[in-house]
This record gives C-alpha cells, structure tokens and sequence, in this order.
C-alpha cells in the first residue's frame, strides 16, 4: 500500500509539472465543446443554387422567390444556359442546378402539368442529398398553393386531407447540439483514457525507467495501478469540467441524475485504460503508441455513432459497434443526458463495458511482462 | 568457504533463439568485493547482469544472488540489490530530492530513514543548495553520481553498475570511484562493467568476456602475469581479439 502511495505521488508531480498535458486536460475539452457543436452539424444550409430560367414567367419568378425564401438556399447565379449553369458547377462555385423550361408557365396554365430539371453536384454527398431534397419538397410545396388557386371548389377538398404532424421527444427543437454535446464528451474521456496512459508508460519504456523500476520490488501490479489511478481520475475530471461547460454554453443539464453518468463514466474509464495499457505493451516509443492509438480512435469514434446513426450502418459495421466500447458510451450519454434514463435502464450497458473492463485489463496485465 | 560468496553461477547460459547471448559462465563474487565484470560490446555482459537482477530467466544453469536463487527467488534478489543501468535512469522531471524519496519510498525505507539519510547525502553530494532542482538540468556526472548515490541508498547487499561512468569526464569518474570504494567499505558488493581498462585496475577482481564466455577471471596483478601483459589495456586487447562475434 505504501509502495502504492509513492508510486501515485510520483505520477501527480510528473503530470502537473507536464505543461503539454495540462493542456490538453483542460484546453481540449473547452475547444472541442466550443467548437464542434457548431461545426458538425448535419442540417445543410448554404446550399448554392444555380437556377436557369428559360421561361422568365410569372410563375417562375414566384417559384425562384420561393426557393430562395427557405433559407436552405443560395441564389447563386441566375442564367439563361444550361452550360453556363455547369460551368458553376465544375467551378464547385454552385451544388445545385434547377432548370426551369420555356413553356413552364404555358404548359402549366394550359395543361396543368409541367416539368422542371434538377442537377445536383454530388461531391459532397450529405448536401447533395438534402439539398436536392429540399428543393423538391419546395417545389411540391408550391405546387400544391398553385392547385389550390385554380381549383374551383369541388365536392372534396383538393388540398391533402391527411397532415402529418409529429412531435419530437427528448429534444423537442431538434436542437443538434444536444445530440453532439454528450457524444464529444465521450471522445473527450477516451481520449484521455487511451491515448495519455499509453504514451505515459511508452515513455518510461523510452527513457529507461521502467527497467529502474523492474529491478525493484515494485510489484507488477503496484504499477500497473500507479498508472492507472491517476488516469481515471484525470479521465473523471475532464467529464466534469465537460459537463459543465455543457451546462455554461448550451445549457445542457442531463434529465437522469450524474450518479448514473459518472457510475457509468468509471466503469468505462477502466475499460479504456486497460485499452491504453494494452497499446503501451505492444509498442515501444511513442511514437508508435501514438499512430497505434490514433488508429484505433479513428475506428472507434467513426464506428461509434458520434456523428453518424448506427442503426443505418451495413450489418457488418453493426456487429463492429458492438465490440466498441465508444459506441455504448455515447449511447448511455445520450440515454441519460436527453432521455433521463437510470443505472437500471443502462444496466446492459454496464454488463458490457464491465466486460471490456476485465477483458481489456486482463490481456494487458498478461502481456506486460515484468521481465523480458 | 561458499558463504562468502554473494553472487554464485554455475554454467549459466542465455539463448535467444539459436544464438548464445551468454555460454556456460561460471563464477562467484565475494562480499564486500569490487568485482569488474569487461568485455567487448556484444559479448554478452548485460545479458549476465540482466539475468543476476532477476531482469531475466536463464535458459540453462544455476545462480544465487545473495543467497537466492535467479529462477524462483528474483523477488528477494530486487529487494536485495541495487541497480544503475547504461541509460539514466532518474526521472529528469522531478527533483533531486523527489527522486530519492521515490526511489527510497519504493524499497519500503521508513520516512525517517529517507529524511535523516537524504540529508546525509546531499551533504555529501554538495547538492543542498540543488535539492529543489530538477535532475533534468544537472550535468551528466552529477547525475551519474546522484543515480549511483540513489541505487545504493536503501543499503543494499549488492549494487550492480553497468558501465556507469560512461561519457563522464576523467576528474568526475575518479570522484565516482571513491564514492564505489566508499561503498565497497561499508560492506556493499560492488558488481562493476566497464570499458575503461584503467578502472578494471581498480577492481578486486576482474573477469572477461568474450562471446559470451569467461575468458579470463582473476585479480587484474594475476591476469596480467599469467597473459604476460604489462598492462590490462595489454590483457585485455590479447583476449577480445579471439573474438569472433562482431560488436554491435
């Protein structure tokens, strides 16, 4: 135990005095929740339109004006070519093309039918998409208000008799931040948990003290624990300065109790240093833990749901999520942070991570050999 | 006879693979000897050490250290033994002070003892006013001699010493071997490599490895009358030069 005691008051004194990680515990989460939210944030606006009116109607003035009133859009040119149009596009200077012809108006008027041209830059597929639906979904917008001036009053009304309407539970706005917020808050804390433990014992291997410490009867698992301790304590504090921040800015208060969050959030942490222990056995400098773990970040955070929704992942990525201990995190975050849920609605959760925890720990405690 | 022996080998052997790091070494260090243990890079004289500290397990042979033996009891040898490896092995950002408390801490010395003795030492270092600096911003042969003050500061039987003095200046590695002496008085083993033939002639007894056997072992007088050599430069350069083993 007092082997132990040293061992953490060594750990502390080398982490304050370490300017570079002190900035990383505190500057890191205060810049990635300040920006991020904003940033990563699927509603596509600024979608720039390109419109050619060969028409140049009435009609199809109104339905420019239409368009550019939604707020999705912006006018970039207005033309009367088709060439000139995609040469916007080849000059990525437009994403989307909506061709309007001739007889817009005529046809319109007299036969009650028209067609309309869309072409959409589809470099970037998310804009591409929701931009072009978007614009159809203006388009039928208008075209409905068109009906409705010309249809004389039948028997029925012409206007849809079904509407739909929904209301949206846990984040009534569809606020996006609320959904970004507990999901950074979880790459926060693995990142701390997996990447610092790694490259913090990866430099003992590199400057030689921990061949100094091997000759020693420091036990294996004395410093195993002297290294993790201070971790999960640093992982815990960089949840709470998140968490407030949360608060500050965007005034997020999770509807379940913290309780729940941090009970989760310890159990997780463990899981994720033993992931960083295990990094730090299998690599030798740090450099190579650092491209080791930046990897398996990469991996963890894209095939967690951070940013994208897993159940509309291929079910093999699927199956990947579930040996991802990123992806229940997040899932817990949110449960808890938007839904309010409790220890007993995560309880699976916990089994899980409980699991990465000893397997993850388990391998590392094997395969780090106090003797070569 | 045997026990005054502290360190025993008998046919002790190393292999990695086909190759032999070490090949059948036998030899035994008395207490309260300066033992210089030399050779030529590559001829396999950490591979010993590491296996006599209890860094590693012998393929073949036995060893005690301190009466215990390197295959069951390397925990009693750690507890026994100090150790200043080829690297330095202080932590540079923590102090002189923070460093022995550590390192006296971890071997289960009371804080009595550290606080009487780190005083002591410091004196005798004439790093008082230093006491609060950081080991990073030494110069190399202070920090050589506070990692040799700091391997033997929890009064070990043995204290193992792999080329210690190199890189360091003529005047700190003679103030380096009075401070080995000093320990070697007050009973501790000293178990020595080095490459500096004129340090060997400090040693009780020497013995030279040449891949990965014992080629020569005896006091540096001895080995120099039985190589007919007029210096252990002399014995030792007749030695390496049958090795066949290139250095690394």
């Amino acid at each position: 135990m007092r082997t132990l005691k040293f061992l953490l008051q060594k750990e502390f004194r080398q982490i304050f005095r370490d300017p570079a990680i002190l900035r990383i515990i505190f500057l890191v989460p205060v810049i990635q929740l300040l920006v991020l939210p904003w940033a990563a944030d699927y509603e596509v606006k600024n979608i720039r339109l390109s419109v050619v009116d060969h028409d140049h109607s009435k009609y199809s003035r109104q339905l420019r004006e239409k368009i550019t009133a939604s707020g999705y859009f912006q006018l970039n040119d207005y033309s009367s070519s088709y060439n000139s149009a995609l040469h916007e596009v080849e000059k990525d200077r437009s994403d989307l093309i909506l061709e309007i012809p001739a007889s817009f108006e005529k046809e319109l008027v007299k036969e009650d039918q028209s067609t309309l041209f869309m072409a959409v830059n589809a470099i970037n597929g998310t804009k591409a998409n929701l931009g072009a639906a978007y614009l159809r979904s203006i388009i039928q917008d208008y075209n409905r208000e068109v009906r409705l001036k010309w249809v004389q009053f039948p028997r029925f009304s012409a206007e849809q008799n079904i509407e739909i309407t929904s209301s949206n539970w846990f984040n009534p706005l569809l606020n996006y931040k609320y959904f970004m917020v507990p999901g950074i808050l979880v790459s926060l804390v693995t990142m701390v948990g997996a990447f610092l433990t790694s490259l913090n014992i990866v430099k003992e291997k590199e400057i030689g003290t921990i061949e100094q410490i091997n000759v020693t009867p420091v036990r294996k698992v004395h410093f195993i624990l002297g290294k993790l301790i201070p971790f999960w304590i640093l992982g815990l504090a960089m949840l709470t300065i998140g968490l407030t921040l949360a608060r500050v800015i965007y005034g997020i208060t999770p509807v379940g109790s913290f309780l729940t969050i941090y009970c989760f959030a310890a159990l997780y942490l463990l899981a994720v240093l033993g992931l960083g222990l295990l990094v730090s056995t299998y690599t030798g400098s740090q450099q190579q833990a650092m491209l080791l773990s930046f990897f398996i970040m990469m991996v963890f955070i894209l095939l967690g749901g951070l940013f994208t929704s897993i159940d509309s992942m291929p079910a093999w990525a699927q199956a990947i999520t579930k040996i991802n201990p990123v992806s229940y995190f997040i899932e817990v975050m949110r449960m808890v942070i938007l839904k309010g849920s409790s220890l007993f609605d995560i309880r699976y959760h916990l089994l899980t991570i409980l699991g990465f925890a000893v397997v993850l720990n388990g391998s590392a405690v094997i395969n780090y050999r106090k003797r070569a | 006879m045997s026990s005054d022996y502290i360190i025993t080998a008998e046919h002790l052997t190393k292999k990695f693979g086909d190759f032999k790091a070490v090949d059948d070494i036998t030899f035994n260090v008395h207490k309260g000897e300066i033992f210089g243990f030399l050779g030529a890079n590559g001829a396999g004289k950490t591979t010993a050490m590491r296996m006599l500290c209890g860094l590693s397990i012998p393929t073949e042979g036995k060893a005690t250290v301190a009466g215990f033996d390197v295959y069951r009891q390397t925990e009693d040898i750690k507890k026994n033994i100090g150790y200043m490896s080829q690297k330095f092995s202080l932590y540079e950002d923590l102090t002189i002070r923070e460093n022995i408390r550590f390192y006296a801490g971890i071997y289960g010395k009371s804080n009595a003892f550290i606080k009487e003795k780190t005083a002591r030492l410091l004196k005798q270092l004439h790093l008082e006013q230093e006491a609060n600096k950081l080991v990073g911003s030494l110069p190399l042969g202070w920090k050589q001699k506070l990692a040799f003050s700091v391997a033997i500061f929890h009064e070990p039987q043995i204290v193992f010493l792999d080329e210690p003095t190199g890189g360091v200046d003529p005047v700190t590695r003679r103030e380096f071997w009075n401070m080995i002496y000093e320990a070697a008085e007050v009973g501790i083993t000293v178990f020595v490599t080095t490459h500096y033939m004129d340090e060997a002639e400090y040693c009780d007894r020497i013995s030279i490895m040449v891949d990965g056997r014992v080629e020569a072992l005896g006091s540096p007088g001895e080995l120099k009358r039985s190589m007919n050599a007029a210096s252990m430069d002399e014995v030792f350069l007749k030695l390496a030069r049958k090795a066949t083993r290139s250095a690394d």
